[in-house]
């Protein structure tokens, strides 16, 4: 492979880093949510979302269950629970 | 943000837990989405574009290991020519390697000439892409593969570089070191520094959970240790002046040390703690990070 190689911007979408995911996810339970934004803030894969109070949440097809929302989150609203349960 | 705004997108392949993910989120968030990014071989640039995917929503070149200051100056310079530098940002960013060592004179070069860009180091303290060497970022006693423990060796023998200080000696108008820890403070660092014409430096320190040998979840615990022991001094020099600190209420050394798989050697040897903790006091000393009650 010789010159430049191009890749398409936002590409990386299509690896579902999901999988990646051993033992536990979190649990985000919309109870005492005060909207700070620190676990967006630190996700390191982008992939958490939302806006008002209680409507924050992760996207499980890219989560590789670091912890570090649950262990951000100031009013521990967000639990790390086994995979599989609900 | 609708998702043709997401400048960092998901999919990357960095561990669980990665330092570095989240600081080039923050960077780029900050920076804005009229940012041209230009990156070194590192981390970084292996685990958000592995061929053929990109993770970036902005425009991205990656070139070779040493040169990324001096693609970004090539970049600023046609842009300044098109008449198109106004409002557009250039952001050279490397891993500690690419910076401190392989990329040095590319971004000395850059920093003498003026160029308009903010360069940004990703400090994770080795070469942790190719399985974690020692750099000239490495803490003193930190256990690297080519800086391995045992009967004769404590790790790593040498200092951390001083890479802001020697930013600070090119006369350039910002420079500034971050952490993780403190995402606010970090994003309004690159703001800061963007707002300002001229060469730029910040330098964050990002935990390694795989180098470091600490849990994904513990990434900021780790960084905000190595903060409040006063190992990695938070402070900003605008136009070579002292600008600000964040102060600490000092802890022991041992309290950052001990989170680490890389330092387990050191906590039966007192000695070597105590050189570690001279090397905190010398920087909350020369930074005056103490806070005065």
């Amino acid at each position: 492979m010789f010159g430049p190689l191009v890749a398409k911007p936002k590409s990386s979408r299509k690896n579902k880093t999901g999988s990646w995911r051993i033992d536990v996810k979190p649990k985000f339970l919309q109870k005492n949510c005060i909207a700070c934004n620190m676990c967006v803030m630190i996700c390191p894969e982008n992939c958490i979302s939302g806006k008002e109070k209680n409507t924050y949440k992760n996207d499980p097809d890219y989560c590789k269950g670091c912890g570090l929302c649950a262990f951000i989150c100031p009013k521990k609203d967000i639990e790390m629970i086994p995979e599989g349960e609900k | 943000m609708p998702e043709t705004k997401i400048l960092y997108n998901p999919g990357h392949t960095a561990c669980g837990g990665c330092g570095q993910a989240i600081a080039a989120r923050l960077v780029i968030e900050a920076a804005g989405e009229n940012t041209i990014i230009v990156n070194n071989t590192g981390c970084l640039e292996v685990f958000t574009t592995k061929y053929p995917e990109s993770a970036w929503g902005v425009p991205f070149i990656h070139s070779l290991f040493e040169n990324a200051g001096a693609v970004a100056s090539g970049v600023e310079s046609a842009l300044k020519f098109l008449g198109k530098k106004e409002g557009t940002n250039v952001i050279a960013q490397a891993g500690d390697g690419g910076t401190a060592d392989i990329g040095l004179q590319a971004l000395s070069g850059m920093w003498e000439r003026g160029h308009d860009i903010l360069s940004v180091c990703y400090d994770n303290e080795a070469y942790m892409n190719t399985g974690i060497q020692r750099s000239g970022l490495t803490p003193f006693d930190s256990n690297t593969t080519t800086s391995p423990t045992g009967k004769e060796s404590f790790g790593n023998p040498k200092m951390k570089k001083p890479v802001p200080e020697i930013a600070r000696a090119h006369g350039i108008p910002y420079v500034a070191t971050a952490s993780v820890a403190f995402v606010r403070d970090l994003q309004n660092k690159v703001k800061k520094a963007i707002s300002i014409k001229g060469p730029k430096y910040i330098q964050i320190h990002v935990p390694c959970p795989l180098g470091w040998r600490h849990e994904g979840a513990q990434t900021v615990t780790v960084a905000r240790a190595a903060i409040e022991t006063g190992l990695y001094p938070i402070f900003e020099y605008v136009n070579g002046e002292l600008a600000g600190v964040q102060k600490i209420k000092p802890k022991p050394v041992e309290e950052y040390l001990k989170l680490q798989g890389r330092f387990k050697h050191l906590l039966k040897a007192p000695e070597q703690i105590k050189k570690i903790q001279e090397i905190a006091d010398n920087n909350i000393k020369k930074y005056g990070l103490k806070l005065e009650a």
